[in-house]
This record gives structure tokens, C-alpha cells and sequence, in this order.
């Protein structure tokens, strides 16, 4: 019983890694341009897939290391040629906007890679469990883990200790001020795009590895990512990111002691949130307005 | 003047929609079509008595549609064979869902409404999902049908016939658009205007803000959940698939491609869209790209529908 609970403690937090990387991205974007992107799902989905068609030219190190620029790439082009319409407008357009572009996206995926779920390989060193003791934790699954920290890593340095990080978090604030004292908003918009969607190439390559590739592996991803931001609170990154490993640690934990309730739990934890404190666990007052 | 319009529009509507069983199938359609596009149209009009009348993003209707369609295909699968209790039970279990968690959610705004709304929505997908036992998880939820309409004095067939049912689906249609029509004309339907407009006046004005939205969010999903029954009825069956986000979503792009300024674009929107997917979907695999391509070219190119455009003049 203690090691099933640690193995679905575990394997909580692996899935919670997935979600923060996801609602990470989604949150960058939803504080600076207050877009929500339905279609970061299909975006995973790409980076996915993208991984898939590079690997057998660059192996898996390369794809790891290419697919989710490939997919920032894209995401920039999207930003540019269509998000970019729908600032400062009713959120509902860009809402609608984006939830179209998921439906694109994923019947692309569809149309070009097919319908059926397709392997993708890791290399044989990560695969094999460490110890058979603890059968469940394998190389690549800690090797996950540890690539979404240092990723985590990486983001909060850029936002924390670089120029460039330094105007998101102050168009976060207040775009206006940080427009007037001469920085480029439309390419801080963009690039912060490009920067979530980086996130969620990355995480489309690593869940790839453990779960294997359809179509709709990024459908199933956000809607707990959604969660996880609400639950973290709105307007604050390290919210989103407890808030991601805490509904996958408590997804895990309800897998041992009622499977059924598995999905439901999160959405449970998401009313108890709001009911207790609607802003969520680290939200900024006035934020809901 | 206005109002000699509203009137003459109101008919025209009605006109057609009353004769659609005697024209639809000479323009290509079929019966059925004409009763789908009623359902998708009730769904689409109550989500535009939040969206567009109160000024309020909600993107998980499906959740309450769902409901609706659970509560009357298991009410007439395990506990009486009737259609009439069967509805008011889907309407009262999508009512109830929809108190709970307006009660939750009526303090939120814009773009965190609309993400709760939809991340609350999923939950009621994955039950119908995972209880298997009870709804037929993926499978849907089989082995039911509509049952004949019992007066007393007189049996109406919806079951055997196809006009008798459109006429049953127009005639709740009918209650539930008049029912609209009467609450946006009285003080409480302006009072949501009011609140659409300018929200911070309204509160200064001593309007109780959050409950009027609760109420608006609460009528808005029960008469969805009258959308839901229909619709379960007209399918004899029903899936998980009602209540899926990509559900919410037709039916907020359906107001919008109508125009969600008017009272009649959801019906527009509805037509159009169930028409063209009902097309699609025979003619090519690709249909969900297409419905993807149609939400991005009305958002650019149409954000007003088809009757903000024609009424021209005055903008949203």
C-alpha cells in the first residue's frame, strides 16, 4: 500500500509537471495580452509530432532540442498573421479565435500524421527502470521531471533577471506605461507568444515519450491546465505552477483510493478554491475584474 | 416605427418557421433537420440572454445541455416511460447544476468567467464519461426512445412521426423564446442591460449586481437544459459529446455568427451552422477543419453576424 501510494504520488507529480508546463504558457500569455489560447493543446500536439518527424534525422536529442522552436516558430507566424487582430477587443473574439484554431490544429495533426496513435521511441537507457525496487521510476520519467524544473528554471530567470523578462512582467502591470516609455509592444507580445508556445512544444515532446502520439494528446492536457491556473490564481506564474503539481499530485492520490473520481477531483479542488478564496491560492486582488 | 419593425420581423419569423415541414424538404432538407435547427436555436438564443443581453462569457453550456439530454434519456430508461416528466426532470437537474455553481462563479469576470465556466463544464463530461454503469460511458446512453404525448382527452405521436415532433420542439421553442422576450422587456431584462453596458453604474445605482447575474446565468442554463431534452428526444439517444466543450463553443459561435446583439441572430447563426454541418460532414472527412476555418473568418471578417451587418448603422 505505501509504495502504491509513493508510485501514484509520483506519477502525480510527473502528470502535474505536465500541466504547470502547459498552464506556464498559458498564463504568460494570458497576463501580458489577456488571450486565453484554447489551441495551446493543439500547439502540444505539434510540438509532438514535429518530434516525430525530425527523429529519424537528428535523433532524439536533437528532436528534444528542435521541435519546440519549430513550434514557437509557428506559434510567432499565428501571433502575427491573426492574434495580433484581436487585442484590446471583447476576449470572447479571441477565445473564439483560438478555439477555431484548435479545431484546425488538430484535424491538421489528423490529416497529415493520421488518426491512429503512433510510438515514439526514447532511447533505451532512459527507458529501463532504475532500481526493482521502485519499478515505476524510470529513467525518463525523472529525467521529465528534471528537464520541466530546469525549464521552470529557465523561465523564471528570463522573467526575473533578464531585460526582456523584466518588460513582460511590467506589461503585465500596466502595457500602457511600458509602451510609452518606448518598448516595442507588438514584438513583446509576440515574443512573449512565442515563449509559451515554446513551453508547449516542450511539453508535447516529453508527454510524446511517455504516452505516445494522437492526435488529441493536447485536448486532454488543458482543460487541467485551465484548473491549475485557477486554482494557483490568476496573474501569478509560481500560483500556476504549485497549482499544476498540487491537482496532479491529488489526481494521483484519488487514482489509489477512488479511480472513478480521478479527473473529477481537480474539478472538486477547483470549487472548494473558489468558494474559499476566489482569487485563488496566489492571486493578485483586483485581478478578477 | 421600431416597433412596427420588431412586429413584422417577429412574423416573418414565425411564418417560416411554422410552414418549415411544408417547404423544407422542396429546398433539400429534410424534417429532422428543420427540428435540429430548433433545438441548436433555444440552445443558441438562452446562451445570448447572458452573452449578448447581460454582457456575460459563459463557454460551458454544454455542461447544462447535457444535463438535460442525461436527465430525460435516464428518467425514460429506469424510471417512467414519459416524456413530458422526463423534461421537466433534465430541466430541473440542469437548473439545479447551474445554481450550485452560478452561486460559485457570479463574482467573476470576462476572461476568468469564461475559463471557470469551461473548466467547470468538463466536469459533468467526465462523469457522463467514467459512470458507465449508469450512462453507457463512451457508448452513449441507448436503449430508450421518446415516448407518444398524453393529454388525457387526446395522444399525441412524436414518436412515429417526424411533423409531429418538429411541431412539439416549436411549441417548446415558442414558450421558452416568448418567456426571453417578456423578461428582457421588463424591468429585470433592462436592469441586465443596464449591467451589460456600464456594470459599474449599475452597482452605484444600488442595482444588486452579482445576483442579477446569477439569475440571468440561471435562466439562461435552464432553458439550455430544455435545448438538452429536445435534443436527446430527437436522437433517442445521447453521448458524452453533448456536453464536451467543443459543444459550448458551436453554440457561442452560432450567437455570434447570427449576431448576439439581436434577439433573432441565434436562431440565424443556429441555421446556418447546423445547415452547413450537416452538409459538411457528408461531403468531406475534413468537416472539423471547416467549422474551425468558419469560427476564425467570422471573428476577423464578421464579428457582428449576419443581422448586426444587415441592421448596418449602429454599432455593438
Amino acid at each position: 500500500m505505501g509504495q502504491l501510494i509513493l508510485f501514484n504520488v509520483f506519477n502525480g507529480l510527473i502528470v502535474g509537471a505536465f500541466y504547470a508546463l502547459m498552464a506556464l504558457g498559458l498564463s504568460l500569455i494570458l497576463n501580458l495580452s489577456g488571450v486565453i489560447n484554447f489551441a495551446h493543446g493543439g500547439f502540444l500536439a505539434l510540438g509532438a509530432y514535429l518530434a516525430y518527424t525530425t527523429m529519424p534525422y537528428i535523433g532524439f536529442w536533437g528532436a528534444l532540442l528542435l521541435a519546440p522552436f519549430l513550434t514557437a516558430a509557428i506559434g510567432l507566424v499565428v501571433e502575427r498573421l491573426l492574434i495580433r487582430r484581436l487585442y484590446g477587443r471583447d476576449p470572447l473574439y479571441s477565445l473564439l479565435l483560438t478555439f477555431g484554431l484548435a479545431y484546425i490544429l488538430e484535424d491538421a495533426t489528423r490529416f497529415i500524421w493520421g488518426a491512429q496513435s503512433l510510438p515514439f521511441p526514447i532511447p533505451d537507457w532512459l527507458a529501463k527502470p532504475l532500481s526493482s525496487e521502485f519499478f515505476f521510476l524510470t529513467g525518463y520519467r525523472l529525467f521529465m521531471v528534471a528537464l520541466v524544473a530546469s525549464a521552470v528554471a529557465a523561465l523564471f530567470f528570463i522573467l526575473g533577471r533578464t531585460r526582456l523578462g523584466m518588460r513582460i512582467r511590467a506589461g503585465t502591470l500596466d502595457l500602457e506605461t511600458v509602451s510609452a516609455l518606448g518598448v516595442n509592444v507588438r514584438v513583446l507580445r509576440n515574443v512573449n507568444f512565442g515563449l509559451g508556445i515554446y513551453l508547449a512544444g516542450l511539453a508535447g515532446v516529453l508527454a510524446a515519450g511517455m504516452l505516445g502520439l494522437q492526435p488529441t494528446i493536447g485536448t486532454s492536457l488543458i482543460m487541467p491546465s485551465f484548473v491549475a491556473i485557477i486554482v494557483g490564481g490568476l496573474g501569478s506564474l509560481v500560483g500556476t505552477l504549485l497549482g499544476g503539481l498540487l491537482i496532479g499530485v491529488a489526481s494521483g492520490l484519488a487514482t489509489v483510493f477512488m479511480p472513478a473520481a480521478s479527473e473529477a477531483i481537480i474539478y472538486a479542488m477547483m470549487g472548494v478554491v473558489l468558494l474559499l478564496r476566489p482569487r485563488g491560492l496566489l492571486g493578485e486582488e483586483g485581478r478578477l475584474q | 416605427m421600431r416597433v412596427e419593425r420588431r412586429v413584422l420581423v417577429a412574423a416573418l419569423v414565425w411564418l417560416l418557421l411554422v410552414t418549415t415541414p411544408y417547404w423544407i424538404n422542396a429546398v433539400g432538407g429534410y424534417t429532422e433537420l428543420g427540428s435540429r435547427v430548433i433545438v441548436m436555436a433555444l440552445a443558441a438564443m438562452a446562451l445570448n440572454f447572458l452573452l449578448g443581453f447581460t454582457g456575460t462569457l459563459s463557454f460551458g453550456h454544454a455542461a447544462y445541455f447535457g444535463l438535460g439530454a442525461y436527465g430525460v434519456g435516464m428518467t425514460i430508461k429506469y424510471l417512467v416511460p414519459s416524456t413530458g416528466l422526463g423534461i421537466l426532470i433534465g430541466i430541473a437537474v440542469g437548473t439545479l447544476a447551474a445554481a450550485i455553481i452560478g452561486a460559485l462563479i457570479k463574482h467573476l469576470r470576462g476572461v476568468y468567467f469564461a475559463m471557470v465556466t469551461i473548466a467547470f463544464g468538463q466536469v459533468f463530461y467526465f462523469m457522463a464519461f467514467n459512470w458507465h454503469t449508469l450512462t453507457g460511458g463512451d457508448d452513449g446512453l441507448t436503449g430508450w426512445h421518446r415516448e407518444p404525448l398524453n393529454f388525457g382527452f387526446a395522444t399525441l405521436d412524436i414518436q412515429a412521426h417526424d411533423t409531429a415532433f418538429y411541431y412539439f420542439a416549436l411549441t417548446c421553442f415558442a414558450a421558452a423564446v416568448g418567456a426571453m422576450a417578456l423578461l428582457l422587456r421588463s424591468p429585470f431584462g433592462r436592469t441586465l442591460v443596464a449591467i451589460r453596458e456600464n456594470e459599474r453604474r449599475a452597482r452605484f445605482l444600488g442595482i444588486a449586481v452579482e445576483r442579477h447575474i446569477w439569475l440571468s446565468f440561471v435562466i439562461s442554463c435552464a432553458l439550455v437544459s430544455l435545448a438538452g431534452t429536445l435534443y436527446a428526444l430527437l436522437n433517442n439517444f445521447t453521448d458524452p459529446r453533448a456536453l464536451r466543450w467543443d459543444m459550448s463553443g458551436n453554440f457561442v459561435i452560432m450567437a455570434v455568427l447570427g449576431g448576439m446583439r439581436s434577439f433573432w441572430g441565434p436562431l440565424v447563426g443556429a441555421a446556418v451552422f447546423v445547415v452547413l454541418q450537416d452538409y459538411m460532414s457528408s461531403h468531406t472527412q475534413n468537416w472539423m477543419s471547416i467549422v474551425g476555418l468558419i469560427f476564425v473568418l467570422v471573428v476577423l471578417f464578421f464579428p457582428r453576424g449576419v443581422l448586426g451587418v444587415l441592421r448596418g448603422g449602429s454599432s455593438s
